[in-house]
């Protein structure tokens, strides 16, 4: 399968990258690790006039942590980056957790994180991420830099709220209150299959006392779903037995599967509670031996 | 560039064309290609380096994977015009008939091929594993590999013939 035919550019800086984006007027897509842009235009479900490819904006390529604590991801840290990054692994466990289960090894080369979570899939597995973690996208346009809180950002299936002429240039996760404890399991038939069902968990901790809570699920609805509910029931406390049980009934209760031929529609609920409780029950072990 | 290249790739005119020049297998190749070239049909059809396949068309069998820098791709996910100025390896760059690579051997050895198609993506992708982990265990080979997909389902003798090849590579490094 080919692509349609398009112009191609390959700016070499955000301001170019920009300027082009603005040319082309909406007709233009901006192409990260391209591993959904491409499969979706060799389909022909987009076939825009121009691909704007910032692979070689290095600029872009890190993540990294502010000396407050906040987390950036650039618009090119490949899954991959975040994978094997010893500063994920040590200091931020939901995206830890998260990145091995994207897609498959070879698509975590190429990927990036901010990429998906512009391409809007409903069934992501870093939007559900960047909700638990109430994290927000940086949107750069001819006008400036604005931030987009990622409830805002995904506007439906498959679309977000930019402009035709802004660039998501990194992703943004807010520092912890305490330590930042947390966790992602997904299950899926395969690897590289879209999620049965996913929960995303994010708790800012002191001590035992969880001081904020995120819980976002992936593959249980129309889009991701914030469980707030489930995720306020836990701020306050300390994870006991009463209270995880708890979250992971809401959480189950939240979600809004179907049943099709990854399950039924109440198995996938039941993975819900399992995997919600599992993770929490993880932090309240890791804190009882940090204590 | 060979003539099959030109005679396949020229556009017509009207349509912008893009000179690159890709290092595949160690030896920089130029071509006049247009950007919605993919990376694997310039390596299949323009430089006639059919040992890469195409499998699924579709980002999920690896069958087509290549080393991009040294790193996993699926090459039928890339843009050929994004290779430019980079390192590709494909299983023509591994070894010769006369000198197989180790992992080459040790597909051989411990039959870790059937009908043959996903072996190259297969090959590459445990090169990539090797170069950054030496010793893997059973279970990171099966991670590293679960990209991949072989329709014959012959994976316990692929993951066998990477071992074999990690042993292999590891006693003759000394």
């Amino acid at each position: 399968m080919y692509p349609s035919r398009f112009r191609y550019e390959a700016p070499r800086s955000i301001a170019e990258a920009i300027e082009l984006l603005t040319q082309g007027g909406g007709d233009a897509k901006v192409l990260a690790g391209g591993q959904s842009l491409i499969p979706m235009l060799k389909l022909r479900f987009a076939a825009p006039d121009m691909v704007v490819d910032i692979n070689n904006i290095s600029e872009l390529d890190y993540h990294r942590f502010d000396a407050d604590g906040t987390l950036r991801i650039g618009a090119l840290c490949r899954h991959e980056h975040l994978e094997k990054s010893p500063i994920i692994a040590s200091r931020q466990p939901t995206i830890a957790a998260a990145a091995p289960l994207v897609a498959d090894p070879i698509v975590r080369t190429r990927g990036t994180f901010v990429g998906s979570v512009c391409h809007g899939d409903p069934q992501g597995d870093w939007a559900a991420c960047m909700m638990a973690l109430d994290g927000h996208i940086v949107a750069q346009g001819p006008k400036g830099t604005r931030q987009i809180p990622i409830r805002d950002f995904v506007r439906g299936p498959f679309q977000n709220v930019l402009a035709y002429n802004e660039l998501a240039v990194e992703a943004v996760i807010p520092a912890p209150r305490g330590v930042a404890r947390g966790g992602y399991i997904k299950l899926e038939r395969r690897v590289g299959d879209f999620a049965t069902a996913a929960v995303a968990v994010a708790l800012d901790m002191s001590g035992a006392t969880v001081n904020r809570a995120g819980i976002a699920l992936t593959g249980v609805g129309g889009s991701t779903i914030d469980a707030a509910e489930a995720a306020g029931a836990l701020v306050g406390g300390s994870l006991t037995a009463t209270e995880i049980a708890r979250a992971a009934e809401a959480a189950a209760a939240a979600a809004q599967p179907r049943s099709d031929h990854r399950g039924s529609a109440s198995y996938k609920r039941h993975i819900i509670a399992t995997f919600t409780s599992r993770v929490l029950t993880g932090i309240a072990e890791t804190n009882e031996r940090a204590a | 560039m060979s003539s099959l290249f030109e005679e396949i790739h020229t556009a017509p005119s009207e349509v912008p064309v893009r000179r690159v020049t890709v290092r595949v297998n160690g030896q920089a190749r130029t071509a006049d290609i247009e950007p919605r070239l993919l990376l694997v049909h310039m390596l299949r059809q323009g430089l006639g380096l059919t040992g890469t396949h195409v499998g699924c068309d579709t980002t999920n069998c690896g069958a087509c994977t290549v080393l991009f820098d040294g790193r996993p791709v699926k090459s039928c996910t890339m843009l050929a015009v994004q290779a430019d100025g980079h390192d590709v390896e494909t299983v023509e760059g591994m070894g010769t008939t006369g000198e197989l690579h180790p992992i080459q051997e040790g597909f051989k050895e411990e039959h870790g091929l059937q009908c043959g198609y996903c072996t190259p993506g297969m090959m590459l992708t445990a090169k990539a594993l090797l170069e950054e982990n030496p010793n893997p265990s059973e279970d990171e080979v099966r991670w590293a590999l679960s990209g991949n997909l072989c329709r014959c389902t012959g994976y316990q003798n692929i993951v066998k013939a990477v071992l074999w090849a990690a042993d292999t590579m590891r006693a003759s490094a000394g």
